[in-house]
């Protein structure tokens, strides 16, 4: 993998080559990176026959080097993979004969369908490009079975494709895709080219290893934080300790007499120090004494925040869905009410943030991983003054996106420290500085209400209180005061009620910046239906699978995952202890993304409240399965994400100030506390959906309901309490008990 | 300047005798596989061998690296046991993102090196220090069992017991 400024094109990988004629040539060039101006497509007849380039996903040169464009980035979740996997089957050629490349930033050509936006995140990569893809390979196939009919004076209907050919049935004649790109002009491709049956898949389904892992094993593989410009000096940078704070004042006299420290940038409301490696800048920042300025924000503390989020709870929301008469159901029968509350957390992705940036009068070139490269692009095109064609924006594979990259702070930030330095500027946070300026999963309060009569429940009310991330990312997506985000999984969740109302009140909590959490909204809202779920399972005395079960006749595929994790986990066997503490199993049942996952943990809880997590075992029916292994890998991951949240998550805020602020006091799930984790795939002919966030908001409340299970105790907030499930502190109240 | 071997080369690095030695083999020799997670030796991002021992590099400055061998992910898989973890990873497709991966590769193979058949305890205690925030942990151990059981990548089998032919 190679940027363009690192030089020499790397190692391809395993698959990259196709044959061994097409090691040369500047269309060869090997790796994710696009030189820049190669991106827009061009009909045959533009790129004079050098190249087939039928839409913007895919292109054929004369030696048959067959490249794929990939519009999703990399961050871990397979979506090169996928992705190339359903446009090679269409296109009808074989994994190993592809190269994949980055797309460069363009909203309109590579935006994503469900955002309209250069957008990788909220699960949607397969769902916005699942048909986008097969059209784009299949149309682009077309084309050449046409090409080569018309070269042969043949009935395109008597010819077929396979492994990048065309063949002529009845005359046996072949010809490789790369040899009819002389042909394609003049062809129309069709409107709607036939797609293949679901039936005649043949790399879709199947097991396929991954693009992007051969050079992470090895060092080869670069990440942005990786980046050489020739030239290339190296920052790092101090934001205000305080949200809202700015600089006051800076006494950088030490600091310029440590070697290796070349230059210290002052702007408004961040300092950093340029040095001719890292270590430099790194201990040229601490030697600097930077006086800070308090801004509006500098008394705002969790406490604060939880008491404006509560109170703003006690008023009615704004109605998300309404089904029936709510209030008279409501009414009627037993009235359970539960408020189920999640804290900030911060995105600890592995890859500190980091963004290179090279500055000059008429142009900007920008090395960065980004989950959204048309807004990095013009982000720098903004603070520089530049039009958009000056700035040159190479993506770069992530080390862990989760809705960080989402953002362009980082971006906006390096580009701002880059006007102050001669030459390209590396500039990297600090693990402190990303824990403490990080966009927060925002804290949420879920009001739950139902009345319970004759064993089922007949009135529901879900009142989310929360941030508004879509009103600040994607404003024209928020509608009628509805964050579409916040209510996502609750407006929509798996059981069926005659009388239900969803409301939202949006909260924003003061100076702490919020933004999208791998799970995003359906955590909050998993997390307090299948809570909630339980409770009111108890209250009627039933197993809580065979409540939920009971109210999900129209929901099939909901159910059979039920029903196999139910089977597959052992549900209402005997779960003995290990280590003499009290067991329990815990259920999920969620329909998000697209995927109907069904999750048991089992737990064991001991006397000082400590949780240990032995199994997970997860059914999941996510329609047609692109890369089987892919699917569990990302199940796998999201739970052990959803269990470091649920065991340890937690950022809190003190004085305006982040009180967290590395791997220490923000803990992370590691190797000895992941449980044993099944993943049972449902085969399915419905629409892929979306499986990188499930793992994560499937996770917790199978925990917390194991928990509940092993203990009695119905814990109504993460991260989990050791001192309630100990017996020190009241679950509701939060109390200390005698 | 400070002669370093990393990776069976001699290096001279001109560098502050207290610069540790991750931003040394990343700023200054180039080797970027080496990773910056945390800074404070709690993430085993930044793990390489020192003389064969895994070491975090963030804390460790150049002096105190004297004349012991230095072998970082660039140069692991030219030990048997770095080759058969490398290859088990990819066998079992235990790599999401990839950042913290070249630490788990270090720190596993370093367990092999001293435990060529661990359980689940050894396992444990040698991988703990290694944070993966995507998760691949259940792979993790897998591979390292994977690895433990399997010959080296292209290594002549040796045994009698092993049949075919040496290719």
């Amino acid at each position: 993998m190679s940027g363009s400024a690192a030089g020499e094109p790397e190692n391809p990988g395993r698959r990259a080559f196709l044959g061994t004629g097409a090691a040369a040539g500047s269309a060869l060039l090997l790796g994710f990176y696009l030189p820049l101006g190669q991106g827009a497509p061009r009909s045959a007849a533009q790129a004079g026959g050098q190249r087939f380039e039928p839409n913007a996903f895919i292109r054929i040169d004369r030696q048959g080097v067959i490249t794929l464009v990939m519009p999703q980035v990399e961050m871990g979740q397979g979506i090169y993979t996928g992705l190339a996997m359903v446009l090679a089957e269409e296109l009808d050629v074989g994994a190993e004969q592809v190269v994949l490349e980055t797309a460069p930033p363009s909203d309109k050509l590579y935006g994503n369908p469900i955002f309209g936006l250069q957008a990788t995140g909220g699960s949607t990569s397969m769902r916005a490009f699942w048909m986008p893809m097969r059209k784009a390979g299949a149309s682009a196939r077309a084309v050449l079975v046409q090409a080569a009919a018309k070269m042969w004076n043949a009935d395109a209907a008597g010819c077929r494709t396979e492994r990048g050919e065309v063949i002529h049935e009845a005359s046996g004649k072949k010809i490789g895709y790369g040899a009819l790109i002389d042909h394609t002009a003049g062809v129309t491709p069709p409107k709607d080219p036939p797609l293949k049956a679901v039936g005649a898949f043949k790399l879709v389904g199947q097991p396929l290893k991954r693009y992007d892992t051969p050079d992470k094993v090895n060092g080869k593989l670069q990440y942005g934080i990786d980046v050489m410009p020739s030239g290339v000096k190296f920052a790092t940078l101090a934001l205000c300790p305080e949200f809202g704070g700015k600089v006051d004042r800076v006494d950088d006299a030490k600091a310029k007499s440590l070697p290796g420290v070349r230059q210290v940038v002052v702007l408004d409301d961040v300092v950093a120090v340029v040095g001719d490696h890292m270590w430099a800048a790194k201990q040229g920042l601490a030697a600097l004494n930077i006086v800070w300025k308090s801004g509006p924000h500098a008394t705002v503390d969790t406490q604060e925040v939880w008491k404006q989020l509560r109170t703003a709870g006690d008023g009615e929301g704004v109605t998300a869905k309404a089904v029936g008469d709510v209030n008279k159901a409501l009414s009627q029968g037993e009235r359970v009410e539960a408020e189920f509350e999640l804290p900030f957390l911060a995105h600890a992705t592995m890859e500190p943030l980091n963004c290179t940036v090279h500055v000059q009068p008429d142009s900007c070139e920008v090395w960065v991983g980004s989950q959204v490269l048309s807004r990095a692009q013009a982000v720098a095109a903004k603070v520089t003054g530049l039009p958009l064609g000056k700035v040159t924006v190479h993506n770069y594979l992530i080390g862990g996106g989760f809705g960080r990259r989402l953002e362009v702070d980082y971006v906006e930030i390096a580009v701002r420290i880059a006007q102050k330095v001669d030459g390209p500027v590396k500039v990297v946070w600090t693990r402190e500085e990303d824990i403490q300026h990080d966009v927060y999963r925002p804290v949420y309060q879920d009001r739950m209400a139902a009345s319970l009569s004759g064993g089922k429940i007949v009135g529901w009310r879900h009142r989310i209180v929360g941030s508004a991330i879509i009103a600040r990312w994607l404003t024209p997506a928020f509608q009628k005061g509805v964050d579409i985000d916040a209510v996502d999984a609750a407006i929509d969740l798996p059981y069926e009620f005659s009388d239900m109302r969803i409301e939202y009140v949006r909260n924003e909590p003061p100076g702490v910046p919020t933004g999208f959490w791998r799970g995003v909204g359906p955590n909050n809202n998993v997390f307090a239906i299948e809570g909630f779920m339980d409770e009111l399972a108890k209250k009627v005395g039933q197993d809580p699978i065979a409540f939920r079960r009971g109210m999900l006749e129209k929901n099939p595929r909901m159910k059979a995952a039920l029903d196999l994790v139910a089977g597959k986990a052992g549900w209402g066997q005997p779960l003995p202890a290990r280590n003499g503490g009290r067991t329990g199993r815990g259920i999920c049942a969620q329909a998000a993304f697209g995927s109907y996952i069904a999750t048991v943990a089992e737990v064991e809880v001991d006397k000082s409240g400590e949780v240990r997590v032995h199994r997970l075992v997860s059914a999941v029916d996510t329609g047609i399965v692109v890369n089987p292994d892919t699917v569990i890998a990302q199940l796998q991951g999201g739970l052990i994400f959803g269990l470091t949240a649920a065991l340890y998550g937690e950022i809190t805020v003190e004085k305006g100030r982040v009180q967290q602020s590395n791997f220490h006091n923000y803990r992370m799930l590691r190797i000895d506390q992941t449980p044993q984790i099944e993943v049972h795939l449902i085969p399915s002919g419905e629409s892929p959906g979306g499986i990188g966030e499930t793992g994560t908001t499937a996770g917790p409340p199978a925990v917390r309901n194991a928990i509940f299970a092993a203990t009695g105790i119905a814990l109504r907030r993460l991260p989990i309490d050791r001192d309630v499930l100990a017996g020190k502190k009241d679950a509701m109240t939060g109390k200390k008990t005698a | 300047m400070i002669t370093l071997r990393i990776n069976g080369e001699d290096r001279s690095v001109d560098a502050p005798e207290d610069m540790p030695l991750l931003w040394v083999l990343r700023d200054i020799v180039g080797l970027t596989g080496t990773k910056f997670g945390c800074g404070i030796g709690q993430c085993g991002a930044c793990t390489v061998h020192l003389d064969g021992k895994p070491t975090r590099s963030c804390l460790l400055p150049i002096s105190a690296v004297g004349n012991r061998p230095v072998t970082t992910i660039e140069g692991v898989g030219a030990t048997p046991a770095g080759a058969k973890v490398q290859k088990a990873w990819l066998d079992l497709e235990v790599i999401q993102c990839g950042y913290c991966q070249s630490g788990q590769i270090m720190s596993a193979t370093a367990l092999l090196t001293t435990t060529p058949k661990p359980n689940d305890a050894d396992i444990n205690a040698a991988m703990s220090g290694n944070i993966c925030r995507c998760g691949t942990y259940v792979r993790i151990r897998d591979a390292i069992k994977l690895a433990a059981t399997s010959a080296a990548p292209g290594a002549t089998p040796t045994s009698s017991t092993t049949s075919g032919s040496t290719s």
